[in-house]
C-alpha cells in the first residue's frame, strides 16, 4: 500500500482553543503585529457593520473559549486530537471505526424508518410498503438500514480478526477486549430482532425458527423462548417487544458501550502492529531525531501492511 | 505476563509512540477515507440489491423458507451437523456460548507476552481454523437452497398432500426421497414406518423443538399432508 503523506494543516484552519501549541523554540503565532488596517481604518472610525464583521470573525473562537471556561473540554479534546499514535499504525487500524461509522449509519437510517414504521401486527407490513413506495428517498433509507446490517456484521468481525492477530488484547488492553465482545453479541442481538420487523413470510418464519433454537438450550432456553415469543405464538405482541428491544435497549446498551471502549482507547492508546519494534538505540537519540517521526528508518507504515 | 514483561512493554509502547504521529490528522484522514468507503458501499447496495418486501407474513400460508439472514448460516449449519434430538441443546445453545465464553475470557487465558501472529502458533491456528469453518458453514448454508419440489412417484390420492408438503417449506429441514436438506429435522423419506399416524399430526401441529408448529395450516391441507406422510413407508 503506498505510504500516505499529508500536507501540513495550517494553523489558520483550526480554531485557535484548538491549536497545537508551539513547539518551545519554534516562533509559534507572531503575536503583537497590529494589524494592516489599523492606520486605514482605526477603530474609532470603524462603522458598525465592520465591528459586526470583525466581532463575526472572531465568533468561533470566543464561543470555544466560552464553552472552555465552562467545561474544561478543549483542554480533553487537543489531548485527544494531538495524541500521538505509535509508529507503524496501518489501514488495519481503521477498521474499528469503519465499524463506528457503519452503527452511525444504522442510527440514523433507523431514526428515519421509525418515523414511518408501525410496529403492529396488522400494520408493519403496510408501513413497509408506504416506506419503499410513497416515501420520498425511503426505499434508498431502507436499503441501507437493511445492507448495513450486513456491513457492520462484516466490518466488526473483521476489526475483531485485527485485534485478535496483532494480539491488541492482551496487557494492559484486556478490558477493552472484553467490552468488544459484548459488542459483538449486541450487535448480532440488533440483527436478529431487526429481522422480524417487516413481518414478511421469510422474517416470519425465520423468527419461529430462531426463537425455537433459543427455547431447546438448556435450562434457560424455554425461558428464552418464552420472554421472546412474548405469549403462545408469534404475533403482535411479539413485534412490540422485538421493536422494542431492537429500538431501545439494545441501542442504549451499544451507545454505552462504544462510549467505554472508546475511552479506553483514548486513554490507554491503540497497539503498534506486532512486529514494529522501537529500536532502542545504544547512546541516547537526540530530541530531534526522535521528533523526525518513522521517516527516517526502515519499518514505517507501509512495510507494515505488506508483511502480513 | 510476568510483571517485568509489562514494564517492558510499557516501556517500548512509549518509545513507539514518541516515533509516532499525531491521531489529528494523520490516523483521522484514514478514518475518514475508509468512513467513505462505508457510506458509499452501502449507498450502492441500497441502490443495486434494494429492500424488496416478500410477501406478507401469514401462519396459515404455506409457501415460505425459513432462512435467516445470511450471518447467521453457519449457526443454523451447527444444527444440520449436530441432529439427534438429545445432542441439539448442545448445538443451538451449547456450542455458541461456550465461544463466546471462551472469546470473552481470551484474554485472561492466553496471557502470553507475545504479540506476533506467527510466534503464537496455538492461537493463530485456532483463529485461522475458526474462520475456516465459519466461512464454510457460511457457504453451506448459503448454497442449500429450499426446494419446492419432490421428485417421487406417489399414488394419485397423495399428490395433494405431497404439493403441500413440497410448498411448506419441509424441505428446508427435512429429506424426502431425492429431495431437500439433510437436517436439522429427521429423514422423513420413510416416516410412516417408524411413526404412526397420530404421531406425525402431532407432530406437524405442535413442532418439536426447533420445527415450526403448523397448526394454523387449513384443515384441508393438514390432512393431505398427514395422508402424504403416513403412505411413506
Ligand atoms: C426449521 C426446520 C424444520 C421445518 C421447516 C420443518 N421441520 Fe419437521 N422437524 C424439524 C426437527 C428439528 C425435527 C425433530 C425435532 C425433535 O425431535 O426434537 C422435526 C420433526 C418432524 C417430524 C417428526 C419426525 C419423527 O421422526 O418423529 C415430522 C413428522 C415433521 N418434522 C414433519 C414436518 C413437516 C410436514 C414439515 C413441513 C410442513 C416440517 N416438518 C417442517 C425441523 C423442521
Ligand atoms: C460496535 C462495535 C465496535 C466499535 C465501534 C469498535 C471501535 C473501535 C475503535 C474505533 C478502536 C480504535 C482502534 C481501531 O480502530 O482498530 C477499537 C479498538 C479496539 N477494539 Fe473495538 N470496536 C467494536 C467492537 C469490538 C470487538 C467485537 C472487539 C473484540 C472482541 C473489539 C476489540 C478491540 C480492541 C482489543 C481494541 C484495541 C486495539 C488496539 O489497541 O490496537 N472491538 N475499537
Amino acid at each position: 500500500m503506498p505510504k500516505l503523506r499529508l500536507p501540513k494543516i495550517p494553523d489558520s484552519v483550526v480554531p485557535a482553543p484548538l491549536r497545537k501549541p508551539a513547539k518551545p523554540g519554534r516562533g509559534g503565532l507572531p503575536k503583537g503585529q497590529a494589524p494592516a488596517d489599523l492606520k486605514t481604518a482605526p477603530p474609532e472610525r470603524q462603522t458598525d457593520v465592520q465591528r459586526l464583521g470583525d466581532k463575526a470573525k472572531d465568533a468561533p473562537a470566543d464561543v470555544l473559549a466560552w464553552v472552555d471556561q465552562r467545561t474544561g473540554a478543549t483542554g480533553f479534546l487537543t489531548g485527544m486530537l494531538y495524541r500521538k499514535v505509535p509508529k507503524g499504525t496501518n489501514w488495519f487500524y481503521t477498521l474499528g471505526s469503519a465499524t463506528l461509522f457503519a452503527f452511525i449509519v444504522q442510527a440514523v437510517t433507523g431514526v428515519f424508518l421509525a418515523m414511518f414504521y408501525t410496529p403492529s401486527a396488522t400494520q408493519a407490513y403496510a408501513s413497509i410498503s408506504h416506506i419503499n413506495n410513497e416515501v420520498p428517498l425511503g426505499a434508498l433509507v431502507h436499503g441501507m438500514h437493511k445492507w448495513g446490517s450486513s456491513v457492520m456484521v462484516i466490518l466488526i468481525f473483521l476489526h475483531m480478526g485485527r485485534t485478535f492477530f496483532f494480539g491488541a488484547y492482551k496487557y494492559p488492553r484486556e478490558l477493552n477486549w472484553v467490552i468488544g465482545v459484548v459488542l459483538l453479541i449486541l450487535t448480532m442481538t440488533m440483527a436478529f430482532t431487526g429481522y422480524l420487523l417487516p413481518f414478511d413470510q421469510r422474517s416470519f418464519w425465520a423468527s419461529i425458527v430462531g426463537i425455537n433454537i433459543n427455547g431447546t438450550g438448556p435450562i434457560v432456553g424455554p425461558y428464552l423462548s418464552d420472554f421472546l415469543r412474548a405469549g403462545p405464538e408469534l404475533g403482535a405482541t411479539t413485534l412490540s417487544r422485538f421493536y422494542a428491544i431492537h429500538m431501545l435497549l439494545v441501542p442504549g446498551a451499544i451507545i454505552a458501550l462504544i462510549g467505554a471502549h472508546m475511552y479506553l482507547v483514548v486513554k490507554l492508546g491503540t497497539t503498534a502492529p506486532p512486529w514494529v519494534r522501537a529500536e532502542k538505540p545504544k547512546v541516547a537519540t537526540p530530541v530531534a531525531e526522535l521528533d523526525a517521526g518513522v521517516e527516517g528508518n526502515g519499518a514505517g507504515p507501509s512495510n507494515g501492511a505488506s508483511a502480513t | 505476563m510476568k510483571p517485568q514483561d509489562k514494564q517492558a512493554y510499557l516501556e517500548e509502547y512509549e518509545l513507539l509512540k514518541k516515533k509516532g504521529k499525531p491521531f489529528f490528522p494523520y490516523a483521522v484522514l484514514k478514518d475518514s477515507a475508509m468512513a467513505l468507503i462505508v457510506v458509499v458501499v452501502i449507498i450502492a447496495m441500497s441502490v443495486i440489491l434494494g429492500a424488496e418486501q416478500g410477501p406478507k407474513a401469514d401462519p396459515t400460508s404455506t409457501t415460505y423458507v425459513p432462512r435467516p439472514e445470511w450471518y447467521f448460516f453457519f449457526l443454523f449449519e451447527v444444527l444440520r451437523v449436530i441432529k439427534p434430538p438429545e445432542l441439539v441443546p448442545i448445538a443451538t445453545i451449547g456450542i455458541p456460548t461456550i465461544c463466546m465464553v471462551l472469546l470473552l475470557l481470551l484474554p485472561f487465558y492466553d496471557r502470553g507476552a507475545e504479540r506476533r501472529p506467527e510466534r503464537r502458533p496455538i492461537a493463530t491456528t485456532a483463529g485461522i481454523f475458526t474462520i475456516i469453518a465459519m466461512g464454510y458453514l457460511t457457504f453451506l448454508g448459503a448454497t442449500s437452497g429450499s426446494p419446492t419440489e419432490i421428485d417421487m412417484e406417489v399414488a394419485p390420492q397423495y399428490e395433494a398432500g405431497k404439493e403441500v408438503v413440497a410448498g411448506a417449506g419441509c424441505l428446508a429441514c427435512h429429506k424426502i426421497g431425492e429431495n431437500g436438506n439433510h437436517g436439522p429435522g429427521p429423514d422423513l423419506t420413510h416416516i410412516a414406518s417408524r411413526v404412526p399416524r397420530a404421531a406425525i399430526i402431532r407432530s406437524v401441529e405442535i413442532g418439536p423443538g426447533i420445527m415450526p408448529s403448523f397448526r394454523d395450516l387449513p384443515q384441508k391441507k393438514l390432512d393431505e399432508l398427514s395422508d402424504f406422510l403416513s403412505s411413506l413407508d
